[in-house]
């Protein structure tokens, strides 16, 4: 089996993987970082998003031998010790959340998002980009809200 | 109000863990040792097995045990059950073919469990199971709701003649005939409640553990109501004694009825760690969740109004096909039938209501309550018939709803339909919403649409429904195995915080947040001492779950009652301590005090005084710890009117949802800001069903939407923003004042929208989904 080695969440790792293996399931079962989830298996759902090399990835459609060497950020990765990034606190503050089983890829998406697009987002701009995300809990209404707030956070 | 407390919009305790990537879900959890499982699935839809060869199986790299439903019967596990009956016309329960958690000899649907191959890894699991060799003869299916109990088909079941379960009448035949036959007027409709897959976005996983010291099964879930697991598990499939087994469902990824239900994986699952003697993972993916979750609607319906000439209802009829799929899931049967009919009144004084329905079997995978259950299609019938009235005797949508709706002087309101509504004022909320919609303004606005070539439409649902589940007596009555109370435990410790165990579960509602204002508000306890715990048959004492819009109205009670229960022996505890008699203390935002003095103490010191009793009252017991129980007095009855403004393009059939309105009655509100997000979520999931989400089987039973890219889920640019406001009444039935707010949306919104597309189209009717090419074709034979 291959060894891999690269950084996740500004610390190297390293392990063998199965050439098979997802990088979400090394996240996931290797390294324990349980935050990123597995929403479907057709790379619609957007619930593994993470970013690699600073762009947003569905990590259920990359190989982890894929990721050899790279800058790998997920939701664990975001908070500063106790303080939530300002994307975090915008989807607290707007109810942008249910059952929270789909929030680390929206919340990794929407990054994403204001690193193309900045941090003045009009609705649509947020709703179009979102397509690659499903929620089933919050109709988007509270997370569209959130996605802006939080972008504008970000400028602030 | 206390900070936090009743009417606040706090902020939710629970959101912390799942922003940082600490949420709990049932396959984030691991433990040493564990194998993992795979299931072998039927790709027929309906076929013998002559025969199963798992010996290359089994040799397979890493596999630890590959079992088949022999092995299963042998050591007396299951079948799976169905828990409430139904009573056919020939007076018989409903035919409950027996349903084998792994298949013996016969498979009905495709993704029909038929063997578990147990390894080492998933990957090997996986492998292994490609090698089972299963022997199958494959026979016709049964997959056409509305054909599946014609004579010649296919049958399914030797115990289910012609494929049917139940016929269920219900009504006075002949008086609603003899109103038919006076009639002014008789309005019908033909129409399809479309099968939906519910689709919370966690998949279905399980978790086995079985320890060999104390012979206790621990099953880690994805369940919306441990309790009712363990019971049936227990007591009907054998799998452990009831204190033997513990089932532990953590954060739970959506539910909306899908998690409710007794599954094969989960019983094989549990089965299985103690047959190993190892611990067993099995997690969904999103193909086994299409094949395997229980699905939802799936009804055929000819509906017809009789009306006099002033358009009053004086009679409806109902006869409905429905579809419960290859075998009976956990609640089944009361969906189409108690759910369904019993919400046939709507809004309205109809005094005169007969039903048929005909619940029949097919190839196809279970179906079972999926958001609103039930009450959905009763609304979307009644709702869309009604504009259909309103069209052929020339009256305003909103006018003939006016004239007959149940005034709101006339509560409590038996319906013809068994059901008593205890509070509404339809008429309030029907003006509300046609203000917060511009009702006024869109004639002009349908003008200018015009001028860009779109067609702008809008309709009105104004829906009501029965929810916070349930009576027990009456839900015995009408032949449910449980009954359906609540229970809470409030638990002060010796430091002064509180924990609430409560047999509710959380999967998304924000139980942690709304119980919790609850408990501030009653006892005085800051919020940030409260901790609400769920979903651990070991920790809480029992509870039927989360399910029918129940928690609050129903578990939210007991919680209070349980307070109350705390406040009564806090007087005793602070009375002693105080030196004063106990009718003079008074409690109040968490301090007991000397009426008319400023004499008192705090709570927390009480719970102290009672686990550290050194002076203490005489016989009082110890500890500040109480359980109360609930069992609601009636159902719950949200009601209100959504109106939904959409914008068609008659070239491509593209509807474009311009503006959504909904004003809802929910009695009192604990967070606003989590009711507004229930609300939200309904109207997709509605906006789902009316446009986007068909689940279809071919004529051979394959399921042709077995994914996201073949199943059309809502996404961010298929919905609008929503308006969204109240026009509360008190529910005199419940103690606390409020009603169930969770299945709300999914019931109201899909009339709303078809409603406007049939407005905009200026056509009698157009099935759900309204995809793009079923809008263009509408289209082009209106013009």
């Amino acid at each position: 089996m291959p060894t891999i080695k690269l950084n996740v969440n500004e610390k190297p790792v390293s392990g063998e993987v199965e050439q098979r293996m997802l990088l979400v399931q090394f996240l996931r079962e290797n390294l324990g970082l349980t935050g990123t989830h597995v929403g479907c298996d057709t790379s619609q759902c957007g619930s593994c998003v993470v970013h690699v090399d600073g762009k947003s990835i569905k990590s259920c459609t990359m190989l982890a031998v894929m990721a050899e060497g790279c800058e790998v950020t997920t939701i664990e990765g975001l908070a500063n010790g106790a303080e939530l990034h300002p994307m975090q606190q915008a989807f607290m503050d707007n109810h942008g959340l249910q059952c929270g089983f789909c929030t680390p890829g929206m919340v990794m998406s929407a990054l994403d998002i204001v690193n193309r697009n900045g941090n003045n987002l009009d609705e649509t701009t947020v709703r179009k980009e979102l397509v690659g995300n499903i929620c089933r809990c919050t109709g988007y209404h509270n997370i569209v809200k959130s996605v802006t707030a939080g972008a504008k956070a970000m400028g602030d | 109000m206390a900070e936090n407390g009743i009417g606040a919009s706090v902020r939710r305790k629970e959101d912390k863990r799942f922003l940082i990537g600490k949420g709990n879900y049932t396959d984030d959890i691991n433990v040493a040792g564990q194998t993992y499982a795979s299931f072998v699935r039927s790709p027929h839809a309906h076929a013998t097995i002559n025969g199963i060869d798992t010996s290359v199986a089994k040799a397979s790299a890493g596999v630890v045990a590959v079992f088949t439903g022999d092995d299963l019967a042998a050591d007396g596990i299951g079948p799976l059950i169905c828990g409430v009956t139904v009573t056919s016309d020939d007076g018989e329960p409903h035919r409950a073919p027996a349903h084998p958690a792994l298949a013996q000899g016969k498979v009905n649907y495709v993704g029909d469990h038929v063997a578990i191959v147990i390894a080492e890894t998933l990957a090997q699991a996986k492998d292994a199971a490609e090698k089972v060799d299963v022997d199958y003869t494959a026979l016709p299916a049964v997959t056409e709701t509305g054909t599946a109990a014609d004579a010649g088909q296919p049958q399914i079941h030797d115990l289910a003649p012609n494929n049917m379960c139940y016929n269920w009448p219900f009504g006075d035949k002949d008086a609603v005939e003899a109103a038919f036959a006076s009639a002014h007027k008789v309005s019908s409709l033909d129409l399809v409640n479309n099968r939906m897959v519910t689709n919370p976005m966690e998949p279905r996983a399980a978790l086995g553990e079985y320890n060999s010291g104390t012979e206790e099964i621990t099953l880690h879930l994805t369940t919306q109501n441990p309790h009712v697991h363990r019971l049936v598990m227990s007591a009907f499939n054998q799998l452990a004694p009831e204190h033997k087994l513990r089932i532990v469902s953590p954060d739970v990824g959506g539910g909306f009825g899908a998690k409710i239900f007794v599954y094969a994986e989960e019983l094989v699952v549990g089965w299985a760690c103690r047959k190993v003697n190892r611990p067993v993972k099995w997690t969904g993916d999103r193909t086994e969740a299409f094949l395997a979750d229980a699905h939802g609607r799936d009804h055929v319906t000819t509906a017809e109004m009789a009306l006099d000439e002033n358009g009053k209802f004086l009679a409806m009829r109902v006869m409905t096909k429905a579809n419960l799929g290859a075998y009976l899931s956990t609640f089944s049967t009361m969906v189409p039938s108690y759910l369904y009919v019993f919400l046939l009144a709507g809004q309205y004084t109809t005094p005169l209501i007969y039903s048929e329905v005909k619940a029949v079997f097919t190839n196809t995978a279970p179906v079972d309550a999926s958001r609103g259950a039930g009450r959905p299609e009763a609304t979307y019938l009644v709702e869309r018939l009604v504009d259909v009235a309103a069209a052929d005797m020339g009256l305003e949508p909103a006018e003939i709803r006016r004239r007959n709706f149940i005034a709101q002087d006339a509560f409590p309101y038996q319906t013809p339909v068994v059901q008593c509504y205890d509070s509404g004022d339809y008429e309030t909320a029907l003006d509300k919403a046609l203000v917060l919609a511009d009702h006024d303004g869109f004639a002009a606005r349908a003008e200018e649409a015009k001028s860009r070539g779109l067609l702008r439409g809008i309709g009105l649902s104004s829906y009501v429904e029965a929810c916070g589940i349930a009576p027990s007596a009456a839900v015995g009555q009408l032949g449910a195995g449980v009954g359906l109370w609540e229970s809470a435990q409030v638990r002060f410790n010796p430091t002064g915080n509180v924990q609430v165990f409560t047999g509710t579960h959380s999967h998304g509602q924000g139980h942690e947040t709304t119980f919790a204002q609850l408990v501030t508000e009653q006892l005085g306890v800051p919020i940030e001492n409260i901790e609400v715990i769920h979903g651990d048959t070991a920790k809480t004492q029992f509870g039927m779950g989360t399910y029918g819009s129940r928690s609050l109205a129903v578990g939210g009670v007991a919680i209070a009652k349980a307070c109350e229960k705390l406040i009564n022996k806090g007087k005793k505890i602070a009375a002693h301590a105080l030196e004063a008699a106990e009718g003079d203390i008074e409690f109040t935002d968490g301090n007991f005090t000397i009426a008319g003095t400023d004499k008192g103490m705090n709570i927390a010191e009480v719970a102290f005084n009672a686990y550290v009793p050194h002076s203490y009252p005489e016989g009082l017991e110890p500890g500040f710890d109480e359980n109360a129980f609930f069992d609601p007095l009636n159902f719950s009855f949200p009601a209100g009117t959504h109106i939904c403004e959409v914008e068609v393009d008659p070239e491509t059939g593209v509807v474009d949802i311009v503006r959504y309105s909904a004003v809802d009655d929910f009695g009192r509100l604990i967070n606003p800001m989590i009711v507004e997000g229930q609300v939200h979520g309904g109207i997709a999931h509605g906006i789902g069903q009316a446009l986007m989400e068909g689940c279809r089987y071919d004529s051979e039973g394959q399921l042709i939407t077995a994914s996201y890219m073949d199943y059309a889920m809502p996404r961010a640019d298929n919905v609008p923003n929503f308006d969204v406001d109240y026009a509360p009444t008190d529910p005199p039935d419940n103690p606390l004042g409020v009603k169930g707010c969770g299945e709300a949306g999914a019931i109201g919104a899909p009339p709303a929208i078809i409603n406007a597309i049939t407005n905009a189209l200026g056509v009698k009717h157009i099935d759900m989904p309204a995809t793009p090419e079923n809008v263009w074709r509408a289209a082009q034979s209106a013009a």
